[in-house]
């Protein structure tokens, strides 16, 4: 379980004492659940990444707390696995040998990490492309290859930050389909930090509506829909688009 | 996939490569040609002039027989090979070690860096007569000034290529575990190996004339002795052949280190060509 307790964060210009500051996160509060999809949306500049990389470890907060099964979080865990925007692929190293690098840096043994590691890729079906260099394959196998690295070191929490936001449309949908899939088959608690509504709705049980200046929570609205969501088209039911029409309100207003 | 598909269509279509012979696809052979004219009129021309200014190519291949006989030649060689490799190896080993603290910390920078640029900005040559003083004339004073040559280019792009490794790809690091040293060595430096490369090919050029400005300078082994040696005695054609010889080995050696840029910076040469 994920808690986010008045958390705050403020960027201060670094050569420049005069500036105020940037209040980037004001007194969020957040609970997730175990195994519950949480997608976090907002306008570009209202602080998602902020948020996730604070959960990640990756940066400090001000105020407040986060703890994850009751431990507070002070640096990056392997309870918490990231997947990175603009892939956060290692260009000198292949397919295979990126999605082997958390298991390198966690010590485990060549033959056990390949074999775990191909396990992966075929979960993300990118069997066949181990040797491959991340700038010969497209952006949508770049980020498989990001999924599948995650994955490969089972978090209980897996952060994605925009996944999908460097991919085009159809392989967006494709990949939000293998998405949910991945997920229900794994136990993982999933925060999918977004800025498409549409996308917020399709993949989640809970989206939590951000918004800028500071950036702070405005509204979480649960998204009841039946799963599997890609049975069917579930973007058709008239519960799908109330939800689109609830969550654009929320973001304006 | 695609291209079994392609070879079907093009049977299909019954169309074949059309292979013309072309000179212009054998640029070896205008090369060789080139050369080949260039080395007649050379000798025609240098058996008219002087013996003591120009000498011609026969002669220079009798020089060369004689001195790789006399066994005088390879000897001379490997001491001016072996003070580069040390010198070079000096440089590789503390130019990337200092660069990659000076790369990583802010603190081992503002130390190290008005060191740097003094050294850097003196003309290298200018240290010579009192690195003479300080190291005599042997191999040590040899290694010391192709050290110094070697040295910058290899610092500053060491430098330069830690500093550019993006804060977003340490991230990643960070973010699966990574010790700093982990970070250190399966990030920081792969991504940098393209930069050292690139100034390690500077760094070669500038090794060989360091070696042989020494060895004038000194004069007492090497090629750069011979120089000295046979430009006292007015034997030209001798002359000529280590001049030649230098000039193989710089070809050699640029085109090793090219081979080896290559290699190891191939991801990022693809990486530029597809973006
Ligand atoms: N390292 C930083 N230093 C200063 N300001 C930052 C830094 N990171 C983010 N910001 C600012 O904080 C605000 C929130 O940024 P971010 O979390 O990236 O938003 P989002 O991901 O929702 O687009 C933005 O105004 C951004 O400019
Ligand atoms: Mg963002």
């Amino acid at each position: 379980m994920l808690e986010v307790r008045h958390l705050s964060k403020v960027f201060f210009e670094q050569n420049d004492s005069r500036k105020p500051g940037l209040v980037a996160l004001y007194d969020i509060c957040l609970t997730v659940r175990k195994k519950e999809f949480v997608c976090l949306l907002g306008p570009s500049g209202c602080g998602k990444t902020t948020l996730i990389r604070i959960v990640a470890g990756l940066l400090p907060a001000d105020r407040g707390e986060v703890l994850v099964n009751g431990n507070p979080v002070t640096s990056p865990g392997r309870d918490r696995c990231m997947v990175f925007q603009q892939f956060g692929l290692l260009p000198w190293r292949t397919v295979l040998g990126n999605v082997e690098f958390g298991l390198e840096i966690e010590g485990v043994p060549r033959e056990e990490r390949r074999d775990i590691s191909r396990k992966y890729l075929e979960l993300v079906g990118l069997n066949g492309f181990e040797d491959y260099y991340p700038h010969q394959i497209s952006g949508g196998m770049q980020q498989r290859v990001g999924i599948a690295r995650a994955l490969s070191k089972k978090p209980d929490i897996l952060l994605m930050d925009e996944p999908f936001g460097a991919v085009d449309a159809q392989t967006r949908e494709q990949l939000q389909e293998e998405l949910l899939k991945i997920w229900a088959k794994t136990d993982t608690t999933v925060i999918f930090v977004t800025h498409s509504i549409d996308e917020s709705i399709y993949l989640s049980d809970r989206v939590v509506v951000m918004h800028s200046r500071p950036g702070r929570i405005k509204e979480e609205v649960l998204v009841d829909l039946p799963r599997p969501r890609w049975e069917g088209d579930v973007k058709a039911d008239p519960r799908f688009a109330r939800l689109r029409t609830d969550i654009r309100e929320s973001l304006r207003g | 996939m695609a291209v079994s598909l392609d070879e079907q269509l093009i049977q299909e279509l019954a169309l074949r490569r059309e292979q013309r012979w072309s000179l212009y696809d054998h640029p070896n052979l205008i090369r060789a040609g080139s050369v080949m004219i260039f080395l007649i009129l050379w000798e025609f021309y240098g058996r008219r002039v002087d013996p003591l200014l120009l000498t011609y190519p026969t002669a220079v291949a009798w020089a060369a027989v004689q001195l790789i006989w006399s066994g005088e030649l390879i000897r001379q060689l490997l001491v001016s090979l072996g003070s580069l490799a040390a010198g070079f190896g000096a440089s590789l080993l503390l130019g990337v070690g200092l660069g990659v603290a000076m790369g990583r910390s802010r603190l081992a920078e503002a130390i190290l860096d008005p060191h740097v640029n003094a050294l850097y900005a003196t003309p290298q040559v200018a240290l010579i007569p009192l690195l003479m003083m300080w190291f005599g004339l042997g191999f040590g004073v040899k290694v010391v000034v192709i050290f110094l040559f070697v040295f910058f280019p290899i610092l500053i792009n060491t430098v330069s290529g830690v500093k550019n490794v993006s804060a977003s790809m340490v991230e990643v690091g960070r973010a699966y575990l990574a010790s700093e040293r982990q970070i250190l060595f399966k990030v920081v430096f792969p991504a940098a190996v393209p930069f050292i490369m690139a100034g390690v090919r500077l760094a070669v050029g500038r090794g060989l004339v360091g070696m042989i400005v020494a060895e004038l300078f000194t004069a007492i082994t090497g090629l750069g002795a011979m120089l000295t040696l046979y430009g006292n005695l007015f034997e030209t054609a001798r002359m000529f052949v280590v001049i030649i010889v230098l000039g193989l080995l710089g070809i050699g050696l640029i085109q090793a280190t090219q081979m080896l840029e290559r290699r190891m910076a191939r991801w990022k040469e693809t990486e530029r060509a597809v973006n």
